[in-house]
């Protein structure tokens, strides 16, 4: 926009004050998880101390949460599951992506439509019957049960997005490697692909996110600690009936976001790529 | 190629090689996309004609069912609890959405100035997106803590209220924390996207505007408004079909109390499923969701149809 007149008085009105605020409501409960994580229990349950800042830190939760629980087991099995499934995500929604951008074929508008839909499917819809399947597979407490109903949530979004990308390769690139005797497949793997980097990191970056914040089908899948992923530990383990265990919650909040906060600060440009691209490209 | 050899070879019928029928456009289109097809169809397609089908039954968890009609949707729609399961999803979808859309835009707005640090600030702002749910609200569940709420201690220094609210013991309250907790998620969303949708807007216009005399709330009225609008709309009906159908906030916050005063088709789903093991009845409840989510989609895709792009 314009550069606005009207000395400073006008700025701190227009933009520092309002964004301050925003910044001190959005960032407020991390400071948060982090006072509290770091006081002793004596100082966090005392209501007569100021409760701003850490007077005494300490850091017994962090070790009674690594020691006593299996955060750690926790953190990798979410790991690996978000690593899979968005590894799982990238490859079919390539596969789906690369023959609606170039190609004309019977069907090719079913497909596209059925993935739109299939975007648009929340996962409460269908816990029930896939808690069944589930069931019925024997695959209940297991990682593959999330490893497989994770890119159904994924899928979509990674197809929509890639296609994007695809569609912008010049397509006299894919002739040119096309007369020169490459197979269709050669050609999307030797030339398209290498030049939609920037797209698979986006979608592969938002994918992970996602696959990290899942609750409601981990919730249901997954009941012994050993396959827990951390949203689902913390909230199964760390909290025994009335009792929270806030020091120990506070830390896991923390180290549980922590993994991704870091990989997202070095992709921002990507993810927030991948978060416009549905709605002002489309 | 010679020219010469191009007739001759037309004449000839080729022999049939698998090498060019996999070249085919039909036929390499097909073999891409059918194993992802086959995926979401039995994993999403066939889940949703079953979890029909599941809904017409009479089905106790590990049971085998019985066939009961439609009993499970005309029991739900007599049940209180369902009814305020309805009320309540609508109350939290509206104002939560609305609340996102008018701070989302207003933020944008201010995002969109010239100013130092600004990929730092929209990298912080985004950060409550993008930090898994569950564990974020675990966070604002100890800040609305009924003891030790650092809100209620605020409130307390500054001698506004002594002793504070319960903030999620009151039925009316944890609607409204559970509303707040919901935009402070949400409106990072908003504000990237709609600035994002901001910075496609020409200066031209602006300037166009100003020199014919328009004031800053006509510039934002007729160029900036009309020229958003589509980016506004897409956003919203993604968040509200996600807001409306949210299960892990309110799981983790409330767990739809006190006195269901805060149960949405999610949370009140999973209860009669998973709690009380009624499959049937918990796949007809969650079921009962999608013909406002159908009105929703129908309207953007009408929006969204080809001619408008």
């Amino acid at each position: 926009m314009t550069v606005e007149r009207g000395g400073w008085q006008m700025r701190m009105l227009k933009l520092w004050l309002p964004l301050g605020a925003s910044l001190l409501f959005a960032l407020f409960p991390f400071y948060w998880m982090a006072v509290t994580s770091l006081k002793s229990n004596q100082e966090l349950y005392n209501r007569k101390v100021m409760p701003l800042i850490v007077h005494n830190p300490t850091l017994k939760h962090y070790v009674d949460l690594v020691t006593e629980t299996n955060f750690l087991e926790w953190t990798w099995n979410t790991f690996v599951v978000a690593a899979i499934s968005t590894a799982i995500s990238l490859l079919f929604g390539a596969m789906l992506a690369y023959p609606l951008a170039r190609m004309r074929f019977a069907g090719a508008t079913l497909v596209s439509f059925a993935i739109a839909a299939t975007y648009l499917v929340p996962q409460p819809l269908l816990f029930v019957p896939l808690a069944d399947l589930i069931n019925r597979l024997g695959l209940g407490d297991t990682l593959t049960s999330v490893i497989l109903t994770y890119p159904t949530l994924l899928v979509p979004f990674c197809a929509w997005l890639l296609l994007g990308y695809f569609r912008t390769v010049p397509v006299e690139l894919e002739d040119a490697a096309r007369i020169d005797g490459a197979s269709r497949l050669q050609t999307l793997v030797k030339i398209v692909l290498p030049l939609c980097g920037p797209g698979f990191i986006s979608a592969g970056i938002f994918a992970f996110t996602l696959a990290q914040n899942e609750f409601l089908y981990a919730l249901i899948f997954l009941t012994t600690t050993e396959v827990r992923t951390v949203p689902v530990g913390a909230i199964a383990e760390l909290v025994k009936g009335d009792v929270f265990y806030w020091g120990q919650l506070m830390a896991a909040a923390l180290l549980g976001s922590i993994p991704v906060a870091i990989i997202y600060s070095f992709f921002v440009e990507h993810y927030v790529a991948g978060l416009t691209a549905g709605s002002v490209k489309g | 190629m010679t020219s010469a050899a191009a007739p001759a070879l037309e004449r000839r019928r080729p022999a049939f090689s698998l090498g060019r029928w996999l070249e085919r456009e039909g036929v390499f289109s097909w073999l891409m996309v059918a194993p992802p097809v086959a995926f979401l169809v039995a994993l999403v397609g066939y889940p949703f004609f079953y979890g029909i089908w599941i809904s017409l039954q009479n089905r106790p968890v590990a049971k085998a069912g019985e066939f009961i009609g439609l009993d499970n949707f005309v029991a739900a729609w007599h049940d209180p609890v369902f009814r305020l399961v309805v009320l309540n999803t609508f109350v939290y979808t509206v104002a939560a959405t609305l609340l996102k859309m008018v701070g989302g835009l207003g933020l944008a707005l201010v995002m969109n100035q010239n100013f130092r640090f600004r990929n730092l600030t929209r990298a912080l702002l985004l950060l409550p997106f993008i930090v898994p749910t569950v564990l974020s609200t675990i966070a604002w569940q100890w800040i609305l803590d009924p003891a030790f709420s650092v809100i209620n201690w605020a409130l307390m220094v500054t001698g506004l209220a002594n002793p504070g609210p319960s903030w999620l013991g009151n039925p009316y309250l944890a609607m409204f924390s559970l509303i707040m907790v919901n935009t402070w998620r949400g409106l990072p969303f908003y504000a990237i996207t709609l600035l994002a949708g901001l910075q496609t807007i020409s200066p031209e216009l602006y300037e166009a505007a100003t020199i014919d005399g328009a004031s800053t709330w006509q510039r934002f009225r007729y160029v900036t408004l009309p020229l958003l609008k589509p980016v506004i709309f897409i956003v919203t009906m993604f968040s509200v079909i996600f807001t409306f159908a949210d299960f892990q906030l309110i799981y983790v916050l409330t767990r739809g109390g006190p006195a269901n005063a805060t149960h949405v088709f999610a949370t009140y789903a999973f209860d009669i499923a998973m709690g009380a093991g009624q499959f049937g009845q918990g796949a007809a409840i969650a079921l009962s969701m999608v013909p406002p989510l159908a009105l929703i989609i129908l309207a953007m895709a009408i929006y969204m149809r080809p001619s408008k792009s």
